[in-house]
């Protein structure tokens, strides 16, 4: 049986005087990829923002390999494992390649040197441009240089925020075979529009609503039922 | 001929001041995202502790020594008890950093005494030599070079180090620099503190160039250093280089050929510079 490497239980996010989130609650096993769907505006993205404690909880709870995480710095959750693609790819447009890879490198031994090489065997166009500025890369170039830095170091687990927005339908191919090799390596919270990318690599899902998640299952199952895929996604 | 380059000598000179108050004011907004109207007070601070230590050492480059722990030391303090809790707010930061500003001041009266301070340059750095038909002044050359020298160290550091490419990602983007593991507030504090030494070194470099050193001259620096950060681009290292340099060399040319104008000179470039690059000369990396 999977053991459960990250929990959020009745987690509730408030924004200023906004309430995001009212109720998020799910499971992620280890090595699998995790879909989180829903809506424009339903709260996947501050889902995932509360994980990383950019938008801390203000109630319930996210459990990370056991351990509580509501109230460490998002520096902290990051060098425990956590890495972070997020939804604008957080771009360093002024620094080359190389160097937006090198802030991220946490440390510099064999195995961030072993996932580097792989990375860039992976994407060849960050190798051919390891030296221009990472703001006159192309979207799916910026794409890819965000999924490297997350995945640069000895991450345990990623939270990738809308990897196909904006793409060309060729480069969403390429960002969706990426995740796909790095599903054999690391354990995937995805959170993906495009329903199709979604239901290749997605295990299972789970479908926010309002800042509540409402349903959940396997991502096999889901593709069967048309009401909910209706319902909650707007797909006919 | 002669004229115009000892004016150049001496604008580049006072562009060069202007730098290592600007340089620290530039990257403390750019990254921090602080307005801080208080950094005048670490210059004067400078200039006062630098000079003491001069006089009581007889050891000018303790005296530098001595204004540069000054300013690190008061650079952390005032980030963590002043600014920490007003970050993300720039009205408080305008009100609590404007208020600093004349605490600083004030207190170098009650530390130093109300009087003004006479300072003088190390003999090896008096005096003047002669290239040609021109007048070089020792002392102006020395401030010209430790200028480019500290910005050539700090554009190393910034460039060359991981420290540094995190201060750069920070200033364009700090909340992704966080989620690759970095401390983002070890990070603000240090570079806090670099700033803050900065102008306490320019404090004292400034004191034998004018030879008087009062405690309202930090207020005077710091609006000349607001201008240089705004017209090299908020944020820009570069930036604040040559737009200390651009603000120096007009200051000077016109106190000469233009005295009417030579007040309101750099109001005018910053004018000027404001309507045809509103972002300033250079331009901090998109996010």
């Amino acid at each position: 049986m999977m053991s459960t490497l990250l929990e959020l239980n009745n987690v509730q996010t408030h924004i200023n005087q906004f309430h995001i989130l009212h109720d998020i609650s799910f499971e992620v096993p280890k090595g699998e990829v995790t879909v989180l769907l829903g809506r424009n505006g339903a709260g996947k993205t501050t889902t995932l923002r509360s994980i990383m404690g950019l938008n801390p909880p203000t109630e319930g709870t996210v459990s990370y390999k056991g351990q509580v995480i509501n109230k460490w710095k998002p520096h902290m959750i990051a060098r425990n494992g956590i890495g972070y693609v997020p939804e604008d790819q957080g771009i360093f447009g002024d620094l080359t390649v190389g160097e937006n890879i090198r802030v991220a490198m946490q440390k510099e031994d064999e195995t961030t040197t072993e996932h580097l090489e792989w990375v860039l065997e992976l994407f060849p166009d960050l190798k051919k441009f390891w030296k221009k500025p990472g703001g006159q890369l192309s979207g799916g170039q910026k794409q890819m240089l965000a999924i490297a830095r997350a995945y640069v170091n000895d991450n345990e687990l990623l939270l990738i925020d809308e990897p196909s927005k904006g793409l060309a339908p060729i480069i969403v191919e390429k960002v969706m075979e990426s995740i796909l090799y790095m599903k054999e390596k690391t354990t995937i919270v995805l959170v993906e529009q495009n329903f199709m990318m979604a239901s290749k690599i997605g295990d299972s899902f789970h479908i926010i609503d309002d800042g509540k998640t409402v349903h959940n299952g396997m991502m096999s199952d889901l593709k069967q039922d048309k009401n909910l895929m209706k319902k909650y996604l707007g797909i006919a | 001929m002669d004229l115009f380059f000892s004016l150049t000598v001496n604008g580049l000179a006072t562009g060069m001041l202007i730098f290592l108050l600007a340089a620290g004011l530039t990257l403390i907004f750019g990254l921090m995202d602080v307005l801080n109207f208080a950094h005048g007070g670490l210059f004067v601070w400078g200039a006062f502790s630098g000079v003491w230590v001069y006089d009581l050492t007889g050891s000018f480059w303790l005296g530098i020594v001595g204004a540069i722990i000054t300013g690190l030391i008061l650079g952390a303090i005032i980030e963590y008890l002043i600014i920490r809790p007003v970050y993300g707010n720039h009205v408080q930061q305008i009100l609590i950093t404007l208020g600093l500003m004349l605490v600083l001041s004030e207190l170098i009266k009650v530390v130093f005494g109300p009087d003004q301070k006479a300072a003088t340059a190390p003999e090896y750095l008096q005096g003047s030599f002669m290239v040609g038909d021109v007048i070089l002044i020792k002392y102006r050359l020395f401030i010209i070079l430790v200028g480019f020298i500290v910005f050539g160290v700090t554009s190393l550091i910034l460039k060359r180090t991981r420290i540094g490419l995190i201060v750069r990602a920070g200033v364009m983007n700090k909340e992704m620099v966080q989620t690759l593991g970095v401390n983002i507030r070890l990070v603000f504090m240090l570079v806090f503190m670099v700033g803050a030494a900065m102008a306490a070194l320019g404090g004292m470099l400034m004191a034998p160039y004018s030879g008087v050193i009062y405690a309202e001259m930090g207020l005077e620096f710091g609006i000349l250093a607001f201008i240089v950060v705004v017209i090299g681009g908020m944020g820009s290292f570069s930036g604040s280089l040559l737009a200390a340099i651009l603000v120096g060399l007009a200051q000077a040319y016109m106190a000469y050929y233009v005295p009417a104008l030579s007040l309101a000179v750099n109001m005018l470039l910053m004018t000027v510079v404001l309507i045809f690059r509103p972002q300033g000369l250079f331009r901090v990396g998109v996010k």
